[in-house]
């Protein structure tokens, strides 16, 4: 029984010890480092992505790149925040709240071969990622320039017999949008509704601006309450909502963000307030199915502007292998890459050596060369308080607040002036808890 | 000698298998037996005999203590907390700052008074899915039991019926309702087939007047329903037979038969079934979260989606703030789990 028992514990013991040899003998070979992207998609620039990170690791064979996608309000608005804060964030991640999250980014210029070529090309956007006072860092590639404005059913207006207002004038204002849009919806019968906008802050700032809103005081700080170009645009959107202008669900049936999209592609909206990003979505979706178009953004005192954008892909700051990450993001910035990442996703390029030569876009679609022409053509007219805005490190705190209050104000629970109220107080309860 | 033994026949050969897996599990078992007795006799020795139910004990109270005690601690501690930063030694203490911002209110009864209006907003709309739904659950599912309790043609395909919502995600349950309730949805589909007034004006289901709140309740009990009607079936089934005999004999009607013989030996099971369920529509929020998203405005949000939201959605989470109506939560759930462990041991010594 002894001897038994002592075989069967020498057997234990090897059962034990095996795979800890084991595995430690996989160790010591020599893998790739391998880096982790966190990645969104909104169209199929995950897979122009993998097919370029393919040819990459092809020629730097000590380099594997995984791409992690995950979805966009949940996993990049929400998650990885927390992970960055906890230290377990990915080397590189594609991120929209481009400066709030800048503490995390990782400074790529002791890494890069050429910090000169960064600043020639994406100048005025590696502003947009630096955390306050920090006048040189290089964090990342805006490889995704937007711009916030409005797509047309043009085919609707024509069985409509209405005239696509922006056909005839190079200013038209909400209020003439919003009055063609609804003989437009009430000619065409049930089913379709005149106008809707995406469901954010960052939607309805580029109206609100255009219609004079100012958003800061003179030290730079959040100021809605005496801010009238803000409450007129304000009340024209509460009022279009609660008089079905507006399809009611988008911002009264949801939380967070929401896209009317779907409901646009499915020809059930006229007037549709959202940005250049949808272009890959709606070659895909619409086709040639009807025809829409990007019209210029809606005038006002203000000026015609939308909101600037975008995302980037930037470099985080706990990554084990910021030199291999360096060279992963140099071969991403590199012109002729980039250039077929704009070709083939169909984005607007920040790049300004690409921008001012042109992007010879991948799609036979005329309605979607075009409507990417026209989106080049809004960005000489956003204003300059639009890109402040946008820079700002806060921004998402603005455009939330305004987003949920705005909504209480649509459902009847705030009267508009309470709203604003309650935007302001948000703004600085939350402000305030930055401080501590 | 070794021809004669081999098995001539398929029943011979699966007979030979099965007891060489016999012997083999026989085998393991016996090695893991030993190398149990290598393992808990020095610590038997050690920690002596009477002290060994703690240790059997102690894997268990670890993973409770890391999973459950630690972070209801952790999360009192951040209740006393303020700021961005993520980690308990970097945060300010600020004592009791973020229970007086959630109780700082002029008039209780009207949200719009309190500093944090979301906050009592979800609380007033808990309060009210909670009685609606909580009542409105366990009367249907005494009704349901009741009908399931007697010799109904296809009972049992009904009692899987009833029980199979149970087996859904909350999540799918929510997507499923949204689709028949949207406006370009199901209900709404049918309805336009019926009148054409509806295809160009059709019902907000999820989106006006109270319609939201009715539905999202609605729904919640039909998701539930089940689980409470299984355990009221099993409270009904363990009534005597001889007392209804003895109740018929005596003359009683269907009813006082239900007042005064089903009624008061269900109680038990009643109240357990009323505090599960105020335990779990307290807790509500994944189901309403994917339908109305809390919506319209705020009139489906409640208390979870009040902390996930203030906690981890916006872009400065107020973590201190979100632990503290978490404590909130977390006080009004204990009190119903109090009770119903109380009158679960009631129930046993009665």
């Amino acid at each position: 029984m002894k001897k038994l028992r002592n075989i069967f514990v020498l057997v234990l013991l090897v059962a034990l010890v095996l795979p800890i040899i084991a595995s430690s003998g996989e160790a010591k070979a020599q893998d790739p480092v391998e880096l982790r992207i966190t990645w969104y998609d909104d169209g199929i620039e995950g897979t122009v992505l993998r097919d370029l990170l393919d040819r990459f690791e092809a020629e730097n064979p000590d380099i594997k790149v995984v791409i992690d996608t995950v979805p966009y309000a949940a996993g990049i608005q929400e998650n990885l925040p927390v992970q960055l804060e906890a230290g377990e964030g990915p080397d590189i991640a594609r991120v929209t709240n481009l400066g709030g999250l800048s503490q995390y980014y990782l400074d790529l210029r002791p890494y890069l071969s050429d910090p000169a070529y960064w600043e020639e090309n994406f100048g005025p956007y590696l502003a947009w990622l630096r955390p306050e006072g920090d006048t040189e860092g290089i964090y990342g590639i805006q490889n995704q320039l937007t711009i916030t404005g409005p797509y047309i059913n043009r085919t609707l207006f024509e069985q409509a017999g209405v005239e696509v207002p922006s056909d005839t004038s190079d200013e038209v204002t909400w209020e003439q949008w919003a009055e063609a849009a609804r003989q437009v919806a009430e000619a065409v019968g049930p089913g379709v509704t005149a106008m809707a906008m995406d469901r954010s802050g960052h939607r309805f700032a580029g109206p609100a601006v255009s219609l004079g809103a100012t958003f800061f005081d003179e030290e730079g700080y959040p100021a809605l309450l005496e801010d009238e170009g803000f409450r007129q645009m304000a009340e024209l959107f509460v009022g279009w909502n609660q008089d079905g202008t507006m399809l009611y669900d988008v911002w009264a049936g949801a939380t967070g963000y929401a896209a009317p999209n779907e409901e646009f592609a499915n020809a059930q909206v006229v007037f549709y307030m959202s940005g250049s990003w949808q272009v890959p979505q709606f070659a895909n979706t619409i086709g040639d199915a009807f025809t829409w178009e990007v019209v210029p953004n809606p005038c006002g005192p203000g000026g015609c502007t939308g909101m600037p954008g975008g995302a980037a892909t930037v470099a985080i700051n706990t990554t084990e292998h910021p030199e291999e990450v360096a060279r992963v993001m140099e071969y991403l910035a590199s012109e002729e890459v980039l250039r077929e990442f704009h070709a083939r996703t169909l984005f607007v390029p920040a790049h300004i050596g690409i921008a001012s030569t042109g992007v010879e876009f991948e799609t036979d679609l005329d309605v979607a060369k075009a409507a990417l022409e026209m989106w080049t053509a809004q960005v000489p007219k956003i204003q300059p308080l639009a890109f402040d805005l946008q820079a700002y490190r806060y921004n998402s705190v603005l455009f939330n607040a305004i987003r949920d209050r705005l909504t209480q104000a649509i459902t009847g629970e705030l009267s508009l002036d309470d709203a604003i109220a309650r935007i302001q107080e948000d703004i600085d309860e939350q402000l305030a808890e930055a401080q501590n | 000698m070794m021809e004669a033994n081999r098995p001539r026949s398929i029943g011979e050969w699966i007979s030979a298998i099965r007891h060489g897996a016999e012997a083999l599990l026989i085998g393991i078992y016996s090695g893991l037996m030993i190398a149990l007795e290598i393992i808990i006799n020095p610590i038997q020795r050690w920690v002596g005999f009477r002290r060994m139910a703690y240790l059997f004990l102690l894997p268990n109270m670890a993973i409770f203590g890391i999973f459950v005690i630690f972070p209801m601690l952790l999360n009192f501690y951040y209740s006393m907390t303020s700021g961005v930063a993520l980690f308990p030694e970097d945060r300010t203490f600020v004592g009791t700052d973020n229970y007086e911002i959630l109780a700082d209110c002029d008039d209780f009864t009207d949200p719009n008074s309190c500093d944090e209006d979301f906050f009592w907003r979800a609380v007033y709309n808990t309060i009210v899915f909670v009685f609606f739904q909580v009542g409105g659950m366990v009367i249907m599912a005494l009704i349901t039991a009741l009908v399931l309790n007697r010799e109904i043609v296809g009972r049992g395909f009904f009692r899987s019926v009833y029980f199979y919502p149970v087996l859904l995600s909350p999540v799918v349950v929510g997507l499923i309702w949204r689709w028949i309730l949207q406006r370009y949805g199901v209900v709404n589909g049918v309805l336009a087939q019926i009148d054409p007034k509806y295809e160009a004006d059709p019902v907000l289901f999820l989106l006006k007047g109270d319609w939201p709140t009715f539905w999202v309740i609605m729904i919640s009990i039909w998701a539930q329903m089940g689980f409470f009607t299984l355990i009221l079936l099993a409270g009904l089934q363990s009534i005597p037979g001889v007392l209804y005999e003895a109740g018929s004999i005596d003359g009683a009607s269907p009813w006082q038969s239900f007042r005064f013989i089903t009624l008061p030996l269900l109680m038990p099971t009643m109240f357990v079934v009323l505090v599960l369920a105020l335990i779990r529509a307290v807790q509500v929020f994944d189901q309403v979260f994917v339908l109305t998203g809390g919506g319209p405005g705020t009139s489906t949000k409640y208390m979870v989606q009040y902390i996930y939201e203030t906690g981890m959605r916006n872009q400065i989470p107020r973590r201190g703030l979100a632990a503290a109506a978490s404590m909130v939560l977390g006080s009004v759930l204990f009190i119903f789990t109090f009770i119903q462990l109380w009158l679960g041991r009631k129930s046993e010594s009665v």
